[in-house]
């Protein structure tokens, strides 16, 4: 079977730099695996870059395959029929991922809508509305009749980012792609957030693809990691292989920097 | 000696909400505390009152002995020589269009400091571990921990007795974020510190002292190593529970 995503010598551009420099990944199904970074590390360039969503000024070489089909060069129409159904993201900041001025319940409807009517079982009226509120009990929102008609600006930031999360799997993605899903949220949120997606993922038998700065978390979420800099892989492996004998120094620069936290946190300091 | 004493202090923007619900703790001169706290806790509030930036609606803050009073302009002029602020962002704190030197001055213009302020400046970039040509440079050519440095150096040129720190390492990357951890624990050794941030980790590295604010109050505070090891109140469990850590994935793998 062919890995739901498979990049191959990907690199990105921009005028007068290199941000992504040949980066190769593979993600099977079932398979969850962590982009560790810092800022310009070239993370969520590669996440937008794997589902062609690079802002105009960018460019992308390379090969970057979602269900076998390219993505790079590929006209933004075939790239549609992927979205929502190969590979749904879910991004920092779910204020702006949402629509301010449409109730939740109907920015979760629409993608569920499209999913069943690809899927040649359309669905619609009642059906639709039981659908939309099965999808929000999924993702543990709280009285979800009421939230349904609530507008994101009513909702905290942990409601919104289940909302966001809700309307990623309404398309009921073979690749959950989550880039810095909790950064923006309080810690308590994080755990919360952060059990959903397990469960979700596991329910679900998706890939992960989980891009952090934050090195525990992303060993809690994944198995596998890609340690980028400035553009560059310095590092991969199994989570507990690289967090205990990392090879490059510049992951034992994140991890001491980490384990000072950790330690402190423990008063072993 | 106590520095800051907050007694009781409740404070809300609209007369249906308190921000701040009887907040009481005291902070020692030479102390570095902490005051932990997730969004809407009350701590961005705090630490307005603390600056007098607003007065409480009922309750005492004092500084040095003095009642913190923002009408009393003769005492405000003191104050804002004792104790400075390094706020998150360094990219929005400093002026784009003004040098190093003239930001790292400006306390010293506006309080009115005498001396030989090209000095004064030299010295505070060498207390934050910038190289002295940086007076000449504009904000735009540091990296983010860079410009931090010169948020700081500009909040201790005029030698302030109390610095204050808003989420001052919330926006830096892990690896720079641990080196200006450490230049606030060094700098710690010769002022006061309150630290003001979500991230309980950091405050774990840095603060001898912790307060913990849920929802308007304070539920826990003491020395931090003891609050850590044995905390009392569910919230401050519930925070520590949730904090994602290395150690938990090195003995469960």
């Amino acid at each position: 079977m062919s890995p739901l995503l498979e990049i191959t010598g990907l690199s990105v551009r921009s005028a007068t730099k290199v941000l992504v420099d040949t980066l190769s990944l593979t993600l099977q199904r079932g398979e969850r695996l962590g982009l560790i970074g810092e800022s310009g590390s070239g993370k969520s360039l590669t996440a937008l870059a794997a589902t062609g969503l690079l802002a105009p000024g960018l460019r992308a070489s390379g090969s970057v395959k979602l269900a076998g089909r390219e993505v790079v060069g590929a006209a933004d129409r075939d790239l549609d029929q992927l979205r929502g159904k190969a590979v749904a993201i879910v991004f920092q900041e779910p204020l702006t991922a949402l629509d301010p001025l449409m109730r939740v319940g109907r920015q979760i409807r629409e993608p569920l809508r499209r999913r069943a009517r690809r899927d040649g079982r359309p669905l619609s009226g009642q059906a639709l509305d039981a659908a939309v509120l099965a999808i929000m009990v999924d993702v543990a929102l709280p009285d979800p009749v009421r939230i349904a008609r609530a507008y994101p600006h009513e909702l905290s930031g942990g409601q919104r980012q289940r909302v966001a999360i809700a309307m990623a799997i309404a398309c009921e993605p073979d690749l959950l792609i989550a880039d810095e899903p909790t950064t923006a949220l309080d810690v308590t949120t994080q755990a919360e957030i952060m059990a959903l997606l397990d469960r979700l993922v596991r329910d679900r038998n998706m890939a992960l693809l989980f891009i952090s700065h934050d090195l525990p978390l992303v060993a809690s979420a994944v198995e596998q990691v890609i340690v980028l800099r400035q553009g560059v892989a310095v590092e991969s492996g199994p989570v507990a292989r690289v967090f205990s004998e990392p090879a490059h120094d510049y992951t034992r620069s994140l991890l001491s920097a980490a384990r000072r936290f950790d330690a402190a946190l423990e008063g072993r300091q | 000696m106590t520095l800051i004493s907050v007694d009781r202090v409740s404070f809300g923007y609209t007369a249906e909400r308190r921000i701040l619900d009887d907040v009481s703790f005291a902070m020692e001169s030479g102390d570095t505390v902490g005051l932990v706290g997730e969004s809407g806790s009350g701590k961005t509030t705090l630490l307005r009152l603390l600056l007098g930036l607003a007065r409480p609606d009922s309750g005492t803050i004092t500084f040095d002995g003095a009642s913190l009073d923002p009408r009393n302009a003769a005492f405000m002029r003191q104050f804002r020589r004792q104790a400075q602020i390094v706020f998150q962002d360094p990219y929005s704190s400093l002026d784009p269009r003004q040098k190093i030197s003239s930001i790292i001055a400006e306390p010293l213009r506006s309080l009115r400091i005498p001396g030989d302020h090209r000095q004064m400046v030299a010295d505070a970039l060498s207390s934050v571990g910038l190289d002295a040509d940086a007076a000449g440079r504009y904000p735009h050519q540091f990296s983010g921990g860079q410009r931090q440095r010169i948020a700081i150096a500009r909040a201790i040129v005029a030698g302030p007795r109390l610095l204050l720190a808003d989420e001052a390492v919330s926006a830096l990357d892990l690896t720079t974020k641990i080196r200006i951890v450490e230049l606030l624990a060094s700098l710690g050794t010769r002022m006061s510190l309150l630290f003001v941030s979500h991230d309980i980790g950091v405050v774990a590295a840095l603060c001898r002292r912790i307060v913990i604010l849920e929802r308007s109050r304070i539920v826990e505070s003491g020395d931090t190593a003891e609050v850590l090891a044995r905390p009392q109140h569910p919230y401050t469990q519930r925070l520590l529970a949730s904090v994602p850590r290395l150690s938990l994935k090195d003995t469960r793998s």
